[in-house]
């Protein structure tokens, strides 16, 4: 039989692998291999063939007798020369066409390099992790210091500024987000009108659900809600655009044409955030606000008119003002987060991954963390006091 | 023989665009053949047809003399084991190293212990003559050849029969580029491989391929060996291998033809 069963025609019928023990004329242990010991036969086989193999080969003065395989590859080739123990025996005979595959396998013998073990690398990746994070911190400065001098002079040559950028972001990142604030801000609203309710009807307190749903949803809840939405919703997308950008070279083409991103890019993106999350917000609560009256009319009798009459009294109007600020300081905040580790992904996937992870995950911490600022600095402000 | 691809009445149709009307073709176990043609020819559409990664309007792929439409999930998974594709751009998984890249395939089969694992990826990665020390690295850290080399290390790591090659020497320098001409004809003898491979490179058609497959108006204008392809006058022909930088090709071809006839 030749080696190169492929070309023959008609071609024989390929055999399973198989190993055959016996003594030669002269007595000698003989094994014969015959059969198929490519991928595709060894695929299913390969673990109990290589335990029989080794268990052979046990016998240092064995003959082996290859030259009945009807077809050998890298992968058949291995599995003996690895049963063998990593080398040759002595006594070996090939068919002419296979001594290809055994040819490199010496040189092939070798681990990976390893990574040396590192005692110190706990130390080390501790450091590591203190430095990345100082890294962001001086990146965020730097990026905010940037799109302040851009700001500027976007301020000089009013005409200049890209306009039509902020448009299309206010219209992505605000009127698209209409719908998903609404049915989370409304379902809020009943929730918290159902809980409060309880609560309230057993103190007999049923009047003060206004105060409470007024004062809450307007200062507080709407507010955060809105940023967290905004921040899975358009963080996300805000890292993923500029970090493919990143990937595709989009950035430095940018770049070198002498366009500066963060005039066409992220300012828009900022600039847009802080125009629609106010705007969000008010739009977010004024919904739950309507899902908090109809609960309260299903649940305690307060018709939703009276609800909302009683609103102005509950809520002091300087409220309101104050989640607009929180609202643009929120979307800033966000908008700045995104394009921070937008920026600094990486060109591979996996950086894609972390980075747009992070970028939400960040944005959310910033915006609890500011909005915790908000009511420490702003507790006197707005109270209606009974 | 039994053919190794077989392509027979293939159209392929976007809308009104018409891409491959009624087109054929044969490929023989052992052979090289280039697909050639002006961009928007449909040349990586119809690579992507036989890799089953596209479907056609109409007409049949066997692959291994199996057809790749209306074949079971799992006749169709075997013969995806039986090949391998080096892409234009490598395609490595970026979070995976080297190592892991070319170690995947064997790991999915399920069947090896990592020793073997390990000693098989060795082998593969001088059989690309890539270093060791490369083994840890992650593909961003690599430059545009050595990616090319080591996904077609990780091409060739199942053992595959049938390869294609996505213009294997496109974003390579000449040098490059003849060294991986050289290395993929050098596995091509070892190995017994057939190859599909397409490119706009003619210094790479010429020198490796057995047979020049030109697609120009929705067909095969011709199948068969250069010189076949060259007295064809057509004016894709005309301007692809007569033009000023086919003929240098060419000549540099006939050159060292001569140079081996008499050595």
């Amino acid at each position: 039989m030749t080696t190169n069963n492929t070309q023959q025609a008609p071609a024989p019928a390929i055999l399973d692998p198989q190993v055959t023990e016996g003594r030669s004329g002269e007595g000698l242990l003989v094994a014969k291999l015959s059969g198929a010991w490519d991928i595709r036969s060894l695929e299913a086989r390969a673990k109990p063939l290589k335990a029989r193999l080794q268990l052979l080969s046990a016998d240092s003065g064995r003959h082996w007798d290859l030259s009945p395989i009807q077809r050998l590859d890298h992968i058949g080739a291995l599995l003996l020369w690895q049963a063998w123990g990593k080398r040759r025996p002595a006594q070996l005979l090939l068919a002419p066409g296979h001594e290809i595959f055994f040819s490199n396998l010496d040189s092939a013998a070798g681990a990976a390099p390893e990574v040396p073990f590192d005692p110190w690398g706990l130390v080390r990746g501790l450091g590591a992790r203190m430095l990345h994070t100082s890294e962001h911190l001086t990146g965020m400065v730097r990026l905010i210091g940037q799109i302040l001098i851009d700001s500027f002079e976007l301020l000089r040559h009013p005409l200049r500024g890209p306009w039509r950028e902020i448009s299309a972001s206010v219209f992505r990142v605000g009127t698209q987000a209409l719908g998903i604030t609404a049915l989370v801000g409304f379902l809020i609203g009943v929730v918290l009108s159902y809980l409060s309710a309880e609560q309230l009807k057993a103190f007999g307190a049923n009047a003060f659900i206004v105060n409470l749903l007024g004062m809450g949803i307007i200062r507080e809840l709407g507010p955060v809600i809105a940023a967290v939405l905004v921040a899975g919703r358009s963080g996300s997308a805000i890292t993923a655009q500029l970090g493919v950008m990143r990937v595709t070279e989009e950035l430095d083409a940018l770049s070198v044409m002498g366009i500066p991103h963060t005039v066409r890019l992220i300012l828009p993106k900022i600039v847009a955030l802080a125009i629609a999350m106010p705007l969000l917000v008010l739009w977010t609560s004024g919904i739950a606000l309507i899902g908090g009256a109809l609960a309260a009319n299903a649940q305690l009798g307060i018709s939703v008119n009276s609800f909302l009459s009683g609103l102005p009294a509950a809520v002091p109007t300087v409220n309101v003002w104050l989640a607009m600020g929180k609202g643009v300081v929120f979307g800033a905040l966000i908008a700045l987060v995104a394009c921070h580790f937008g920026l600094r992904v990486q060109p591979n996937t996996e950086s894609l991954g972390i980075g747009t992870t992070n970028s939400v995950v960040t944005s959310i911490t910033a915006v609890i963390i500011a909005d915790s600022i908000f009511a420490v600095v702003f507790s006197d402000v707005g109270m209606a006091f009974l | 023989m039994m053919p190794i691809i077989e392509v027979a009445g293939l159209w392929t149709q976007f809308g009104e665009h018409i891409v491959h009307r009624d087109l054929n073709l044969t490929v023989m176990p052992g052979e090289i053949v280039s697909l050639v043609g002006g961009s928007g020819s449909g040349k990586t559409t119809l690579m992507r047809q036989i890799l089953g990664l596209e479907q056609p309007s109409r007409g049949t792929v066997k692959v291994f003399g199996i057809p790749l439409q209306g074949s079971s999930a799992q006749m169709v998974q075997k013969i995806r084991k039986r090949w391998g594709v080096l892409f234009q751009e490598g395609a490595l998984y970026s979070a995976l190293s080297v190592y892991d890249n070319i170690a995947l395939p064997l790991r999915e089969l399920r069947a090896f212990d990592e020793d073997f694992i390990n000693d098989m990826v060795m082998l593969k990665l001088d059989m690309v003559d890539i270093e060791r020390r490369h083994a840890a690295k992650m593909p961003a850290d690599l430059s545009g050849g050595m990616i090319k080399r080591i996904a077609l290390a990780r091409a060739l790591v199942l053992e595959p029969e049938l390869v294609f090659l996505d213009e294997p020497t496109a974003g390579l320098d000449p040098d490059r580029s003849e060294s991986f001409v050289k290395l993929i004809r050098s596995l091509h003898q070892k190995l017994n491989l057939t190859v599909v491979m397409v490119t706009h490179d003619l210094d790479t058609l010429v020198s490796l391929s057995d047979k020049i497959a030109v697609l120009a108006e929705q067909k095969l204008i011709v199948y068969g060996s250069l010189r076949e392809a060259i007295a064809v006058k057509h004016p894709f022909i005309l301007s692809f291998f007569l033009g000023e930088r086919g003929l240098r090709a060419l000549s540099a071809a006939d050159a060292l033809a001569n140079l081996d006839s008499r050595t």
